[in-house]
């Protein structure tokens, strides 16, 4: 009998299509408030504040939401870059499949470094 | 080699130009500008990293961050990835009666643009509770 290899497909389709929603449902408030409203001082000061980020990153809930963000974000954006890439004239293949994932679990590892480190 | 591929090697068969394919039809034009938007969520997703790993170093490395962040061109920066990530959320729910397995309501199929519409109202809806939340929760 034939040994079917299973499609690694369906895994980067998940991570896709839960970055385009997580960042259809809170992609433009979170722009709005961490590069718009926080830095030109339209919100309270203090809104951002090491304390306050650091208690947040500490919170479980909050923890899990800078991670799944950061992680569902690169995913869901070189998944697609990927896929266009051939429209650019950059065919599909082992280099630029390596540099859009590659990309992706760098800033994953990164997040969940950072966010390890911060502690608990 | 054999006697039918034989001399292939000395003619030059016509090949459909593709630079510039997507100019052809304002279709095409508004899929790049789509496929682009994954640029912005990219970026901004590499700011939110370089973020929470200037919080883990410290108060300085975080604050460093912060005033990154208020600069004139962090701003600009911001208003493109802004327009770029509405314009993302538009067509997330535009493509997503084509994306999303087959909706019935009592035995018929829910029109697409009911889908999109109430993707768009639910977008709306929760992007404004997180602004609301920001909002109440301001020291």
């Amino acid at each position: 009998m034939k040994q079917w290899k299973r499609s690694n497909a369906p895994i980067f389709w998940v991570l896709f299509g839960g970055g385009g929603t997580l960042s259809s449902l809170f992609g433009p408030a979170l722009i709005l408030v961490t590069g718009l409203l926080v830095p030109l001082g339209l919100l309270a000061s203090g809104t951002m504040s090491y304390a306050r980020m650091l208690a947040f990153a500490q919170n479980f809930i909050g923890k899990a939401f800078i991670f799944a963000v950061i992680m569902l974000f690169a995913w869901h954006a070189v998944h697609r870059i990927y896929k266009s890439l051939h429209d650019f004239g950059i065919h599909p293949g082992p280099l630029p499949a390596l540099c859009c994932y590659g990309s992706a679990m760098v800033i994953t590892l990164v997040g969940a470094f950072s966010l390890l480190r911060i502690g608990f | 080699m054999s006697k039918l591929t034989a001399g292939t090697a000395n003619r030059k068969p016509f090949k459909r130009p593709m630079a510039g394919w997507y100019k052809r039809d304002p279709f095409f034009v508004r899929y790049m500008w789509r496929e682009v938007t994954a640029l912005a969520v990219l970026l901004y997703a590499i700011v939110l990293m370089v973020g929470v790993l200037r919080l883990s170093q410290g108060e300085a490395a975080f604050n460093g961050w912060l005033a990154a962040l208020g600069s004139p061109l962090s701003i600009v920066f911001h208003l493109v990835l802004l327009v770029a990530m509405v314009y993302h959320v538009y067509t997330w729910f535009e493509v997503m009666p084509k994306t999303m397995p087959l909706l019935y309501a009592g035995g018929k199929r829910v029109a697409d643009a009911t889908i999109m519409r109430g993707g768009i109202v639910a977008a709306i809806v929760t992007n404004l509770a997180l602004l609301a939340l920001v909002w109440g929760m301001r020291p």
